[in-house]
């Protein structure tokens, strides 16, 4: 894991730097002493394997560096603030898409062919199709424009979290929907099942106490992936909403090469999926005895 | 299985609304305004920007202060200042004020402040701003070390005596600056560069900072210890950092704030009918570059041509749309006593004219030209517009390029272009803040235009010390510009496009809207 | 084929398909002309999608930004297959540590917020069209690797492939006489459901503003630009529901094909 964080941060860190154009260059061009002035306080002026040095130094205290443009704050402070509001949105939409998706999946696999089944497949197959701010958007047209329900933007009141976590959530719960019905389908075609049924167990005694166990695990194997896939979501969420998240940091900071910041990001959110992915490992493990860690 | 998976979900979800609610405050304050994106820093000396302007000026103040509606310096932490026979010496004479803190704020700190920007180690943007001060430049390139010989000094606690290099006219529009207001000595000391964060900032200003969010709002509150705080009306101000332009308007129109700067460009007709859509002349140009220093653009025929070519009329009806004003000069109109020079007309058949003296009749062989732009919406449109122009009137074909700001703007320093677009935000009112960048080999020319006698005329105003005769200068300087040697083609003056609440008083429209909180009030009953 | 949607599908993707190959012939209009007598006028006969900010069609305007749009997917879903199929067919060949090696690579990979290096390569390597399709290209390509080596593992124990290598072919020859031919099933199926991710991949680039550049334009980015025209006091709802929906709809399309394919195929 170490090592993955280490080629990570080498490559971000190079790459950034091959960037055309620096953080110092503005509408206004600065007298050159003030740019020397510039470089030698960000130890821009030093040879490039020095300044990975440096800043691979500060990385093992845990010291991601100070932002360029925002000449009053380090990286960790900024991440510290933004980060929370990031996780909190990634979080409930992910359950959000957990429990409604698999509940749905399930819904459609036990009334296989039914008018429900192929609606819910159709409106699933849509949420796949539709791309994120557009759906954003329209919600933000109808929720907010039309029926003034929510606000249009902002972070804090639970109002303002509604759209932005539906908005969020909608992909992945119809994608889960999707995984989840194939593989109820799947386990209900089973022997085990239809023993169960068999014994005279109600229908909704053998989903959800002998099927959805075995039904579940693509899904949270799919996590992993999901939370990627939130955390790149978001980055659009909280452009359209302007929630004060990392997302809309990081984008900017790559444009502005606010090399620190971009560099900040990237390994905080690649540190995030490897832990996350270990997570979905574990609880495997927990649901499905024969795996071993 | 469920018993297990639900507690390992939901307990974080629940864990982050507390946090998120804990910390982000729910009370509104009493005036917010939408600022534009996240500020960059709060510390004086180290801002650019507009929006931080704003707010910084909320915060502190300077030896003088902008008057509300003609902009001109008035007593601030001074009261009142001489000004020497030959215009090099400035004494200022201040109030006795205090720091938000309650300690007495001096001359000494005026010093130290100053010193601060200077210094290389602070590395200030800006500093350039203050090399007006005797020596002042040599201390921030390094090569003088004793800050003593910079023309600095506090003669008392209370009087503060400065040396200039040049009789500098605008010397004490810069006073208000945000690059020379006062910083706390303690407090910087102490807090390094966390000194601008709310627990720690001390302040001078009508209001103090209480609270700072990334990329969500600023809370300002009075601040009791302001000289003049009876005057100040609000008790709190919010700044809304968001970002996207159309956000901030959703934000305004759905009650979220009282004031928003800046209107999304599409809107503008819709909304220019209504009572609290306010558009007022801006101090900034947009023009476009020729990089002078390859063919076709050594011409300056076929520089002429491609400016006579564009009808900047047009442009503003159906592309701007802002109430923005075509332009034949870079310096904006509205400058006091300041007489522009005429420019160029738009006039196609002039055009076609010099065109084809220049050896491009009806556009034939005209060499591949690319005109660059930074991405951006309103970029596009322009750069569209006037790539039509050009091969309606012209018969020349250009190629839109567009590359990402800090890409655009190396490609420019580098004189790697052709024609590039331009902006220009005035720092004060007085059009050297225009003009004085086209010398030769100035930072922001980037043309690689070079005029010996446009270059003396601006050295000539600098010395110049009869306002009248100073003006003439500028605007013998200003027609090499614009009308015989045109290194760049002014397109429009831009406007300032603002919306507040007919409950928000006490708003004056100005050049570089600039609307001290200060003097704002909120009245909900008198309409 | 006896499954409906699919074949719906696949009858819009060729109606699609047919448009944007005629585009230049049939569009009513010119791409960049403007009329700027005519902003922002809504659907009328005369223009069927409304007109833009500088009054131009916006119907000739989809129809050659789905040229562009498809063009990424196919290109991107090129990309992946070469990337994958080489990559997946070596490994599940190879077998042994080389396969566990490169299969844990993927994993790796997997976990990897790829779509954040193709932000950074799109700021730092600039926006050209290229690097939009190798990008995207070298996201997606982790799927198809997996699918590829499960299906290779598979197909090298069998008889032809036994025969083949002892008749004394190289193993390079092994893979593209006797594996991929077998391969191509799954490989359509999964090329198929790529296309619209790349798509979709590259409408979330657009609105970020590093996808298609000026004055090249996508369903995405076209659905991008025109979100600003979308606020409380003035709708030109024309500017984002016709280049949305038409990239909806198409996606649609596109996964229920994919889906359709990929139900012919296991069963």
């Amino acid at each position: 894991m170490a090592i993955v964080l280490l080629i990570i941060a080498t490559a971000s860190f190079f790459l950034m730097r091959f960037a055309p154009g620096g953080p110092f260059d503005k509408e206004r061009t600065l007298p050159e002493a003030i740019e020397k002035n510039l470089r030698a306080k960000y130890h821009l002026d030093r040879p490039l394997a020095v300044q990975y040095i440096i800043y691979m130094g500060g990385l093992i205290r845990g010291d991601l560096g100070p932002s360029f443009k925002y000449r009053n704050r380090s990286v960790n402070t900024i991440i510290a603030q933004s980060f929370p509001i990031s996780l909190t949105l990634g979080i409930y939409a992910l359950s959000l898409a957990f429990i409604v998706g698999v509940s749905a999946g399930t819904f459609a696999a036990v009334n296989k062919h039914s008018a429900l089944d192929y609606t819910t497949m159709s409106i699933t197959l849509l949420g796949i199709s539709l791309p994120n701010f557009f759906l954003g958007l329209i919600l933000l047209l109808l929720f907010c424009f039309e029926l003034p329900l929510f606000p249009a933007a902002g972070w804090g009141r639970p109002g303002q979290m509604v759209l932005p976590i539906l908005t969020l959530a909608a992909p992945f719960t119809a994608y889960i929907a999707r995984l989840m019905r194939a593989s109820m389908l799947d386990v209900l075609s089973q022997p085990y099942i239809r023993t169960a049924r068999a014994k005279g167990l109600s229908e909704f005694q053998v989903v959800s106490r002998h099927a959805l166990k075995n039904a579940i695990t693509p899904i949270v194997s799919f996590m992993g992936p999901a939370a990627a896939a939130v955390l790149t979501g978001s980055i659009v969420i909280e452009k359209i909403f302007a929630i004060p998240g990392l997302g809309t940091h990081f984008v900017n900071a790559a444009l502005n090469r606010d090399y620190t910041l971009v560099m900040g990001t990237v390994l905080l959110y690649s540190f995030l999926l490897v832990l996350f992915n270990l997570a979905v490992d574990i609880a495997y493990s927990f649901i499905d005895p024969r795996v071993r860690l | 299985m469920l018993k297990v998976l639900l507690p390992i979900v939901l307990a974080p979800a629940i864990l982050c609304t507390t946090i998120t609610f804990t910390t982000h405050r729910q009370n509104r304050a009493e005036f917010t305004y939408v600022s534009g994106p996240e500020p960059e820093t709060l510390d004086p000396p180290l801002l650019t920007g507009f929006l931080e302007g704003r707010i910084v000026a909320a915060l502190f103040e300077g030896l003088t202060q902008y008057e509300p509606k003609d902009l001109s310096p008035i007593p601030g932490i001074a009261s009142h200042w001489n000004v020497s026979e030959d215009g090099r010496t400035y004494t200022f004479y201040l109030r006795d004020t205090k720091w938000s803190n309650g300690e007495p704020l001096t001359a000494h700190d005026f010093v130290y402040s100053w010193k601060r920007a200077l210094d290389p180690i602070t590395a200030a943007d800006y500093a350039y701003q203050l090399y007006y001060i005797k020596n002042a430049r040599p201390f921030n390139e390094g090569r003088l070390t004793d800050f003593s010989q910079v023309g600095v000094r506090a003669v008392d606690d209370y009087t503060l005596e400065v040396q200039l290099e040049n009789p500098t006219a605008f010397f004490l529009d810069l006073t208000s600056f945000p690059t020379l207001m006062p910083v706390n000595r303690k407090c910087a000391e102490a807090h390094g560069d966390d000194w601008t964060l709310p627990e720690n900032m001390v302040c001078n200003g009508p209001f103090r900072l209480a609270e700072w969010k990334i990329n969500d709002r600023i809370r300002m509150e009075k601040n009791p210890f302001y000289w003049d705080a009876q005057h100040v009306k609000l008790q709190s101000i919010d700044a809304l950092a968001i970002e996207s332009i159309n956000t901030g308007f959703n934000v305004y129109e759905t009650g979220g704030a009282d004031y928003l700067y800046g209107v999304p460009l599409p809107l503008v007709e819709t909304l220019s009918d209504r009572k609290d859509f306010h558009s007022h002349v801006f101090l900034a140009t947009f023009f476009l570059r020729f990089n002078v220093t390859a063919p076709p653009f050594d011409d300056v025929r076929v520089r002429k041509a491609l400016d006579m070519a564009i009808d900047k009329e047009g442009i503003v009806k159906y592309v701007t749309r802002g109430g923005e004003i075509p332009a034949a000069t870079l310096v904006p109109p509205g400058m006091p006593n300041y007489q522009p020079p005429e420019g160029l007309p738009f006039n196609p058949e002039e055009a076609q004219r010099l065109l084809a003296e220049a050896g491009y009749p009806g556009g034939h062989g005209f060499p591949k030209t690319e005109y660059l732009f930074n991405t951006s919406e309103a970029n596009k449109d322009i750069a569209e517009v006037i790539q039509q122009m050009w091969k309606k009137y012209l018969g020349i074909d250009v190629t839109l390029v567009n590359q990402e700001w800090k890409v655009f703007l190396s490609t420019v320093k580098n004189l790697d272009y052709q024609i590039a677009r331009g902006n220009w935000i005035g720092d004060y009112v007085d059009p050297n803040t225009f003009l004085d960048m086209f010398v030769t080999g100035g930072g922001n020319n980037r043309t690689g235009w070079s005029n010996r006698r446009y270059d003396q005329l601006i050295e000539a105003a600098a010395e110049e010390k009869d306002e009248d005769k100073r003006m003439e200068i500028f605007r013998e300087a200003e027609n090499i510009l614009v009308a015989d040697d045109l290194p760049i083609l002014p397109v429009y003056y831009h406007v300032s496009l603002d919306m507040y609440r007919p409950h928000v008083k006490g708003v004056s429209p100005n050049l570089l809207n600039i609307h001290p909180w200060k003097y704002v009030r909120i009245d909900r009953e008198t309409n | 084929m006896e499954n409906k949607p699919a074949m719906a599908g696949w009858a819009f993707v060729v109606f699609i398909g047919i448009i944007v190959l005629l585009t230049p012939v049939i569009a009513p209009y010119s791409y960049e002309e403007q009329n700027l007598e005519e902003q922002y006028q809504g659907p009328s006969l005369k223009h069927w999608m409304g007109t833009d900010s500088k009054g131009r069609d916006l119907m000739t305007r989809v129809m050659y930004g789905g040229r562009i749009s498809l063009a990424v997917g196919l290109a991107g879903a090129a990309v992946s297959l070469i990337i994958g199929v080489t990559y997946g067919s070596i490994a599940g060949f190879k077998g042994g540590r080389t396969d566990n090696i490169m299969m844990r690579a993927v994993d790796i990979l997997y976990g990897l917020p790829f779509i954040f290096f193709v932000i950074l390569v799109m700021t730092v390597v600039g926006r050209s069209i290229y690097v939009l399709f190798i990008a995207l290209g070298a996201v997606q390509w982790l799927t198809m690797a997996r699918i590829v080596r499960g299906q290779t593992i598979m197909l090298k124990e069998r008889e032809f492939v036994e025969a083949a290598r002892a008749l004394g072919a190289s193993n390079a020859r092994i893979i593209v006489y006797h594996l991929l031919p077998n391969l191509i099933g799954p490989i359509i199926v999964y090329a198929t459901l790529t296309i619209p991710s790349v798509m979709l991949e590259e409408a979330f680039l657009s609105f970020l503003g590093l996808g298609v550049q000026p004055p090249a334009s996508s369903w995405g980015s076209l659905a991008a630009d025109g979100m600003i025209h979308i606020t409380p006091v003035k709708t030109d709802w024309w500017l984002v529901v016709f280049p949305g929906m038409t990239l909806a709809a198409t996606l649609f399309a596109l996964n229920l094909l994919g889906d359709g394919l990929r139900d012919a195929l296991e069963t």
